[in-house]
Order: C-alpha cells, then sequence, then structure tokens
C-alpha cells in the first residue's frame, strides 16, 4: 500500500535498497557503532559532570581540606577569619579497624564526626535508609552504603558492628546508611581498587569520637568553602600558617582530594574516548560508504541514461542517490541512538559501583544526539557526494552505451606475475588496479584487528602491573601502620606476633617537596638497607638498595617536580620537629603505582631526630597462622590499619576482569562489526563487478572452488596484509591508551602478550572467513546462462 | 519427426528434450519435445528468431542446464542426469564456448586468456599456436581493452580450441559484430572445424551465415521446424549481410 503511494523514484530507492540490504545493514552497523560510541561517551560524561555538579552543590562539597594533629576548637574562629573563607567546619578524623563476622583479616575505615541533630554548612550526608544519629546515644554509627552493601543483607540499620577505636573494641549500633560527596570513590590509602568489603567511612557524634579519641575540646581536620572568586593558593597558605603549631600536615584543595580526583580522572578519560574512537568508526563507515555507492553507481549507468533521457534533471537524479545514502546513514544514526543509550545505562550501572552517588541519571541533552546525528549525516554526504555529483552528471548519451572495458596494464613486477597461474594473475592484476581500494580494505581490516589489540592488551598491562609492583617490588604478605610513629622495639613485638616469618620496618613523614617552583605533597618514605620485601626498582626494574643518604624520586616525582639525579630538592616535612631539607637527588626510580619519594630509613630516622622509630612495617607470614595473625593485629591498639597483599590482588583481579570483561566485549563486537563490513562489502561489491566475468569461468568449465579462489583468494590477501599491520596500529593505539592513562595515582605498563595478539588476529580472520562464506554461498548462485546474455 | 535412428558417428545424441521455466507463478515452455544428432566434425546452424528456444537447446547441450525432461547422451552418459560437479568436468575438458560479447578476463592478456583454459585442460595446445590459428600471432600480449571487439571474439575463440575440445559451441558470434569483422570471426571457426575436426554448433538469427552449414536446423516455437543439409558449404569469405 505504501509502495503504491511513492513516487517510482522512492520506490527505486525501496527496491535497490531491499536487494542490496545486507551490505547496507553492514554499513549502517559501522555507523551506528561510531555513533554509539560518541552518544554513550559524550552523555556519560555529561551525567557525570551534571550530577558531580549537582551532588557537590545540594550537600555543601568543601573547597579546601586541612588535616592536623590536634587543633583546640577555639582556633575554629581564627580560621574563619582567613580572608576567602565562605564557611567552616571542624570535625575529628581518625582510621579505625573492623572485626566483620566471616572474615578472618580486619577490615579497614575511616570515622569522621558528624552533627547531632543538627544540619552541617559543608558536606551534608545523604540519608540512603535508616536515620540519622540520635541525641545522647553514643554508641550510633552512620555507614557508607558501599560497605553496607558490600556485607549483604545482614548488616543494615538496627545491626551492630564491632569497630576497633583507639585499640578499644566497641559494639557500635548502625542508625542509618548514608553516601557522601566526599567519597564518592572510596579507596584504601595504598590499595589499587576499591574494595567495598574491607573499606568502609563511618561517621559518629562528635562527643563519642571525642572521648573515644581523647579529643575533648579539640579537632583535627577541618574544611572550607570559599568565597566565590576566592584565592585557593593564599587562603591554603594563611590556613597552614595558622595549623602549623598544631601539627597540620598542609591544606589541600579538590585537585588531590583523592575521591574528586578520581571522578575528574574518569571525566578525562571519557573525554578521550569521546574524542578518539568515533572518529575511527565514522571514517571507516565514511570509507565503505564511498567505495560502496561508487562502485554500485557504476553498475547503474544504464538506468541513470534512461532516467535522464525521459527528462528527469541532475539534481532528480543526485536526489535520487542521496536518498539512498540517507536513508543508510539514518538507519545507522538510530540505531547508534539505541545502542549509545543502552550502553550508557550499562556503562552508568558500572559506575554506580565505583562512583556513589545519591542520583545518577544517564540522561543524554538533544545537543549530543544533534552532534552525532549531524557529523553522521555530513560524514556520510561526504564521502559519497563525489560518486552521485559524476553519475549526476553523466550525459543520457554516454551513461546508455556500456563503460569501456576496464583498462588493465602490466605492473612493476611483471616478470614476478608472470610465474603465477592465470587465476592468480587475476587477483594481483585486480589489486594493482585499484591501489587504493585494495589499500583501503587493507587499512579497513587492520583497523580491526587494531581496535581489539587496543582493548584487550589492558589484561596483558594489569597482569604486568601486578608483577612489577608485587612480585618485584612489594613482596611482603602484609603492612601494618602505626597510628604514630613507634619506639624500635615496635619492631620487634611485630617479629614475636604469631605467623610472622619475617619483619622490615618503613618510615613514612608527610613533607611539601619543592624544586625551582614545582610543588608536591608527597611522604617520605625510609626503607632499610638490604631490604626483602620492599625493594626500590631502577629504571630498568632491577632491585637495587636505597643509597645511604640523599633522595630516591620515583620517576613520576621526578617528571612532576622536574628534578633528575644531582637536582637538589627542598623537603619541608611536616610533622615531628618539622625540618626543612636540603635533599640531592641520587636515584630515580621505576614505580607503577603512585608517585612515592624513598630513603634510607636509618638516614630519615637521623635528620628528623627520632633514630630507629617506624610508622608500620613489611610483614612475610606463614599462611598457616594467618587466622591467629589476624587475631592478634585486631587486638593491638597501636596498629591503626593492615593492608593486605592477597585479598588486595583478588578485588583488583576481580574488578579489573569484570570491567575488562565488559569492555572487550563491546570491542569485539565492534571490531567483528569493521572487519564483517569491510570484508563482506568488499566481497560482494567485487561479487557484483566480476558477476559475468566470475560466471563466463564457471561456464569454461572452472570449478566452484577454483572461481571462488579469484574473488576471495584477494581478500585473503588483503586479510593477510592487513594482520601485521593491524598488529603495529594495535600497539600503537596500546601506546596511546598508556599515554593517556598516565597519572600520578598509577601507570599502565605497555604490555601486549601473543595470547593478545593470536585472539585479536582470530577474531578478524574468523570475521572475515565468516564473510567469505556468505559471499562463496552467493558465486554458487551465479546464473551462467545470463553471462552469455548480457553485456558488460 | 520421423523414426529414431542414431547417427552412427553421432557425438551428441538429445532425445525428447524439453524445458519450463517458471517466472513467478508463470510457465513459460522453451523447448518442446526436440530430438538432434550432433555428428562427428559437422558444423551445424541452429537458425531461428530470438525467443525461438535455440539458446536454450545449446544451454542444454553444453551442460551449462538440464532439461526438464528428455536425454543428452554423451559418450554414453546422460548430462540430465548429471550434478553440478560432473556438468563442470564435462565444460571443461569436452565443450569450448564462444560468447556473444566475448567475456574475456579483462585482467589476464590475448594469451594469458587462453591460458587461463589450457592451464586446467587435459590435452591442449599452446596458447601462442590456438591464437595463431585465429589470426592472432601478433597481438597475444595485449589487454582486452586494447584489442578490437573481432579481435576480441577471435582471442574467445582461440581461448575455446585451444583446450581441443570435442565440441564447440558459438552462441551468436557475431551478434555484436559488423559484417566484415563477422566474416572474419566465421572464417576462425570455420578453419578450426576444417583442420581440427571439431563439432561445432554455431547459433544464430541470421540466415546468411546457414549457408557456411554442412547442417542447418532451423527451430521455432521450442521445436525443429525444419532440418536440411547444404550440398556444398560456401566459405564465409562468400557472405556478407
Amino acid at each position: 500500500m505504501v509502495m503504491r503511494a511513492l513516487h517510482p523514484l522512492d520506490k527505486k530507492v525501496v527496491r535497490d535498497l531491499g536487494s542490496m540490504w545486507a551490505q547496507a545493514l553492514a554499513i549502517a552497523l559501522v555507523i551506528a557503532a561510531g555513533i554509539a560510541m560518541f552518544v554513550m561517551s559524550e552523555g556519560m560524561l555529561e551525567s557525570l559532570n551534571e550530577t558531580r555538579a549537582a551532588y557537590y552543590e545540594r550537600y555543601g562539597f568543601t573547597d579546601v581540606f586541612a588535616p592536623m594533629k590536634r587543633a583546640p576548637n577555639a582556633l575554629e574562629k581564627r580560621l574563619q577569619q582567613v580572608p576567602g573563607v565562605r564557611f567552616i567546619e571542624t570535625r575529628i578524623k581518625e582510621r579505625v579497624t573492623l572485626d566483620m563476622p566471616g572474615m578472618n583479616e580486619p577490615a579497614q575505615g575511616q570515622i569522621l564526626s558528624y552533627p547531632v541533630g543538627d544540619e552541617p554548612r559543608l558536606n551534608r550526608l545523604h540519608l540512603a535508609s535508616g536515620r540519622w544519629l540520635a541525641p545522647g546515644q553514643s554508641d550510633e554509627v552512620l555507614v557508607s552504603e558501599t560497605f553496607i552493601e558490600a556485607h549483604g543483607l545482614g548488616v543494615g540499620p538496627g545491626a551492630t558492628i564491632t569497630v576497633i577505636m583507639n585499640g578499644r573494641k566497641r559494639d557500635l549500633k548502625i542508625a542509618g546508611v548514608v553516601l557522601s560527596a566526599e567519597y564518592i570513590y572510596a579507596i584504601q590509602p595504598g590499595a589499587l581498587m576499591p574494595d567495598n568489603k574491607r573499606y568502609g567511612i563511618f561517621w559518629m557524634s562528635r562527643t563519642a569520637l571525642e572521648a573515644a579519641f581523647n579529643m575533648k575540646g579539640a579537632f583535627n581536620n577541618a574544611v572550607f568553602s570559599l568565597d566565590p572568586g576566592a584565592n585557593e593558593d593564599a587562603v591554603k597558605a594563611a590556613v597552614d600558617l595558622i595549623l602549623e603549631p598544631y601539627g597540620g600536615t598542609g591544606s589541600y584543595g579538590r585537585d588531590i582530594q583523592i575521591s574528586d580526583w578520581y571522578v575528574s580522572g574518569e571525566i578525562d578519560q571519557l573525554r578521550n574516548m569521546a574524542q578518539f574512537v568515533p572518529p575511527i568508526f565514522l571514517a571507516i563507515a565514511a570509507f565503505l560508504l564511498n567505495v560502496v555507492i561508487t562502485r554500485w553507481i557504476d553498475t547503474e549507468r544504464e538506468e541513470i541514461g534512461l532516467l535522464k533521457a525521459f527528462g528527469y534533471s541532475t539534481w532528480a537524479v543526485g536526489v535520487h542517490y542521496i536518498k539512498l545514502v540517507m536513508i543508510i546513514t539514518l538507519v545507522g544514526v538510530v540505531l547508534g541512538f539505541m545502542g549509545g543509550m543502552w550502553f550508557g545505562r550499562g556503562l552508568a550501572g558500572i559506575y554506580q559501583e565505583f562512583f556513589r552517588f545519591p542520583f545518577l541519571h544517564f540522561h543524554i541533552s538533544p545537543g549530543v544526539f544533534t552532534t552525532a546525528g549531524g557529523i553522521g549525516v555530513l560524514v556520510a554526504l561526504l564521502s559519497t557526494v563525489n560518486a552521485v555529483r559524476r553519475a549526476a552528471l553523466l550525459p543520457p548519451s554516454e551513461a546508455m552505451s556500456p563503460p569501456p572495458p576496464t583498462t588493465y596494464g602490466r605492473s612493476y613486477f611483471e616478470g614476478w606475475v608472470r610465474r603465477l597461474s592465470q587465476p592468480s594473475r587475476m587477483i594481483v592484476r585486480h589489486l594493482v588496479r585499484w591501489p587504493m581500494r585494495s589499500l583501503m580494505t587493507m587499512l579497513g581490516n587492520a583497523a580491526a584487528v587494531a581496535v581489539l589489540i587496543g582493548s584487550m592488551f589492558f589484561m596483558d598491562a594489569m597482569e604486568e602491573l601486578i608483577d612489577i609492583s608485587f612480585n618485584r617490588a612489594e613482596r611482603q604478605d602484609a603492612t601494618l601502620t602505626f597510628h604514630e610513629a613507634m619506639e624500635p622495639r615496635a619492631l620487634e613485638n611485630i617479629k614475636s606476633m604469631p605467623g610472622v616469618l619475617q619483619a622490615e620496618p618503613f618510615r613514612a613523614v608527610s613533607a611539601k617537596l619543592t624544586f625551582r617552583g614545582a610543588e608536591r605533597r608527597e611522604s617520605l618514605t625510609g626503607i632499610v638497607q638490604g631490604a626483602h620485601l620492599s625493594r626500590i626498582l631502577d629504571q630498568d626494574l632491577k632491585p637495587v638498595d636505597v643509597p645511604r643518604t640523599g633522595l630516591v624520586l620515583s620517576q613520576k616525582l621526578s617528571e612532576m617536580l622536574g628534578a633528575g639525579v644531582g637536582d637538589v630538592v627542598i623537603a619541608q616535612v611536616t610533622e615531628g620537629r618539622r625540618p626543612t631539607l636540603e635533599l640531592p637527588v641520587v636515584q630515580v626510580s621505576e614505580t607503577m603505582m603512585g608517585s612515592p619519594a624513598f630513603m634510607d630509613f636509618d638516614y630519615l630516622g637521623r635528620v628528623m631526630r627520632e633514630e630507629g622509630r617506624l610508622s608500620g612495617a613489611y610483614v612475610l607470614m606463614d599462611a598457616n597462622r594467618e587466622a591467629k595473625f589476624f587475631h592478634d593485629v585486631k587486638n593491638t591498639p597501636a596498629i591503626a590499619g593492615i593492608a593486605v597483599k592477597t585479598t588486595m590482588l583478588q578485588s583488583f583481579r576481580d574488578t579489573m576482569a569484570e570491567n575488562v570483561m565488559v569492555m572487550t566485549t563491546f570491542n569485539i563486537a565492534f571490531a567483528a562489526v569493521i572487519a564483517v563490513g569491510v570484508v563482506y562489502n568488499a566481497a560482494r561489491i567485487s561479487l557484483s563487478e566480476r558477476a559475468r566475468e566470475l560466471a563466463s569461468l564457471r561456464v569454461l568449465g572452472f570449478t566452484l572452488g577454483e572461481v571462488s579462489f579469484i574473488l576471495l583468494g584477494e581478500l585473503a590477501i588483503l586479510i593477510v596484509v592487513a594482520l601485521p599491520f593491524g598488529c603495529l596500529f594495535g600497539y600503537g593505539l596500546a601506546w596511546l591508551w598508556t599515554i593517556s592513562l598516565d597519572t600520578d595515582l598509577y601507570r599502565i605498563p605497555l604490555e601486549v602478550s601473543r595470547q593478545t595478539y593470536g585472539m585479536s588476529v582470530s577474531v578478524v580472520v574468523v570475521a572475515a572467513i565468516a564473510s567469505g562464506l556468505a559471499t562463496f554461498r552467493q558465486i554458487g548462485k551465479l546464473d551462467m546462462v545470463q553471462a552469455l546474455k548480457t553485456r558488460e | 519427426m520421423g523414426e529414431d535412428v542414431t547417427h552412427p558417428k553421432a557425438t551428441l545424441k538429445a532425445r525428447g528434450l524439453s524445458k519450463v521455466y517458471h517466472t513467478g507463478e508463470v510457465e513459460v515452455p522453451a523447448l518442446a519435445g526436440v530430438d538432434l544428432d550432433l555428428i562427428e566434425g559437422e558444423l551445424i546452424v541452429l537458425l531461428g528468431p530470438s525467443g525461438s528456444g535455440k539458446s536454450t537447446l545449446l544451454n542444454i547441450l553444453g551442460g551449462l542446464d538440464r532439461p526438464s525432461t528428455g536425454s543428452v547422451e554423451f559418450a554414453g552418459q546422460d548430462l540430465a542426469q548429471m550434478n553440478d560437479k560432473a556438468l563442470t568436468l564435462y565444460r571443461r575438458d569436452h565443450v569450448g564456448f564462444v560468447f556473444q560479447f566475448y567475456n574475456l578476463v579483462a585482467s589476464l592478456t590475448a594469451r594469458e586468456n587462453v591460458e587461463l583454459v589450457t592451464e586446467i585442460a587435459p590435452d591442449p595446445m599452446r596458447a601462442d599456436e590456438a591464437l595463431a590459428l585465429v589470426g592472432l600471432s601478433e597481438r597475444i600480449n595485449h589487454f582486452p581493452a586494447e584489442l578490437s571487439g573481432g579481435e576480441q571474439q577471435r582471442v574467445a575463440i582461440a581461448r575455446a580450441i585451444a583446450k581441443r575440445p570435442g565440441i564447440l559451441m558459438c552462441d551468436e558470434p557475431t551478434g555484436a559484430l559488423d559484417s566484415k569483422t563477422g566474416v572474419l570471426v566465421l572464417d576462425a571457426i570455420a578453419q578450426t572445424n576444417r583442420e581440427l575436426g571439431t563439432t561445432t554448433a554455431v547459433i544464430t538469427h541470421n540466415a546468411v551465415i546457414a549457408d557456411m552449414a554442412d547442417r542447418v536446423v532451423v527451430i521455432g516455437d521450442g521445436r525443429i521446424q525444419e532440418v536440411r543439409e547444404n550440398s556444398a558449404r560456401k566459405q564465409p569469405g562468400e557472405l556478407s549481410w
């Protein structure tokens, strides 16, 4: 019915599409892949940005954070008076250990004071379930939602958890489950990935914490919001000056606040993805459209001549073909929109596991759709305009007569070609006859391989990162941290704990490092000579002893400060006697995580005038006595925290496996779309162009296999040639990823395993074979009789 | 037609051939009960207007198509019962084809087009030899785009005869050529028939060409209307249209 109402030319559009639907669909899918990636990343970017801004705004997220040892409440007034400060909140913030049922090793946490019966001006919490803290109830606690979820349904409002605060075990009642803008991303210091089961955030009434941590009339953490237009650096400097006598370790802004840092990092990564991946897909789609439409129009010469002979204008003929292009493009765009929204929702789900917002609506603004659609249409038009123009301008008389037979020539390597069989010569001459087309098909296949390597190499890189970080550098089973630096005999106590096979002390002091105007807050870590557990790696990743004097900078810190071996870095220590040290850089070490600075343990002790004191210890333990060891750790008041390697690695691997699986599945699907799009289209077009030639060969007695060899052999060559290039491009893509993901928190080593190459190549080869088989079936349907009757 | 008497030297023996094409819901009969022998070494012209069924007959005799009913006996075997693979082998080893539109492979030179067939044939002549037979020794290294229509058709003939086929099938070999060039092509066909003794069937709607045949079969409405033997074959040079 609909067809009947259409203009005859439009009927032709519909029927033409029907006859080339598989090719059209392959192109539409490649367009869809590009559009989907764009819509997904741009939409996610927008959603994340808007959600973060709204969350921060609505819950009063602070601009400046200032930790200190202990300051009297009276100091709050002075801090409030610093020019540029709008609001201030003071609070108590401490580390706690938890004894969770069913878990041998202790869980870790942060506990913060929170007003009772009143809302703070800054960092207000969002109550997800339960209720706020009740006045007079000193054993009530608010718990972060991620921790509650990780521990399952048994734990929730009304339940009791065992918290070890300042060495004393306390049973606390969960009043409510909350979310905090300060802990959108909650990660334990030193961990690779959030482990919600082993790390939680807790809030209690100030009076309860004052009592538990001997902080009556005092605070150890202040947060500030600033007046609009205030100079953040000036505020931080003034605050640091006031807090120095009270053990202030230096105030910092949102830029290095861990949670915000991660969210920003993710936003940057999405931006990279939005700029980087969709163009690859759209370029391939443009190439496919160009090839398919150009070749297809070539087969339509007679029809064009006829239309023009009937009196259709150049414009009408042009529009006819543009309509066809636009229908394919629009199908791709719409599929892309749907795919983008679908992937986007999926991604938002993954994000919600790591980034905890009270609301995260995946929302795509009309602008994103308009841009994506506009780019898609523009790319399609640009890639086909030339072919359409040529067709439309063809004079009818010329169009009605068949095109002259394709002129082939001898190639430069004719001597070599002559040694081949005739069908092989046909392949070589055909490849050489259309070098651009061959090159583009080859590049398309290479791109498919590269996209796969570029996504699958992450697993290799992560294994390499684990190997470097945990098998070569940090070989301890667990790291114990004290609340504050302890006397040397603390090491003996650790050594005598059950199951401890070996223990090495370390000292960590926080400091501000400066070199020629560059500044960085970092802790100076003192490690012992001849260390077996925590070791420094040189730039070739070989373990080396820490030099007896001077400073070792990690590669990243060296880059950030711009200081290398021989330079003298100024370190203002912000604890103990707060010395200012001039430290010559004696070595630059390689680390995958963080940007640490190392010194000799004894040397650091001497300059701090606290010889032998340790902040904690690296421990090697007997796995059989783990339970007893953990039990003792939980019951040792001086121990503030423990990081266990196996659990850390396990959660890291689980998380990576899940994320990489999702990403890899997407990418395999996309790469297969590219491979099929390129190979299938190339095969089908070649088939339609050469149908007569191939059918003639069938008449001459060539078997189906022999004829297919001529067509598919050419594609096979283009794929085989594409594979090494694809591997090369893939390596380049991996390299680009490592560069764009090189942050001060971690670096991704450039490591691509043979399995990754093999797997990527296999996926493309399988996709190509599938396309080949589909084409093979078409070759079987070639009409030999027709070939005899029709002219070129 | 009279009683079934098989000619003692028949290369191909067709009996009761009929062919019905189904296009959508319409049945189009193209052949209706054709009996025909191709006799070893003869040059036979199948004459008829377009739509008469002559091409259908040639396609069946050449192993490109199967009849709806009837049989075609070749060397004791029935082509009508052969599968695709066996038909491919039949064409490959025993039949040479010449088409109206030459159907040369554009990416191969004249010699290479011939070699395309000699490479897969059991007992071929050399490509140069085949091209010399059709008078193209001078142009063996040219690509089709560099040859005239008549030259292209002669390459096609060389390609068809190079395998020393038992049967040469020519479907409107002069259909796309002018009279003068057409004569040159027919000359090449007549010469190979004479010198190699190849059983040759030429399809045409051009009655003039019938004069060069040993035997003329007139086809109309899917049936054989008339068979006549020429007492004397004319040389192609004596023909014109």
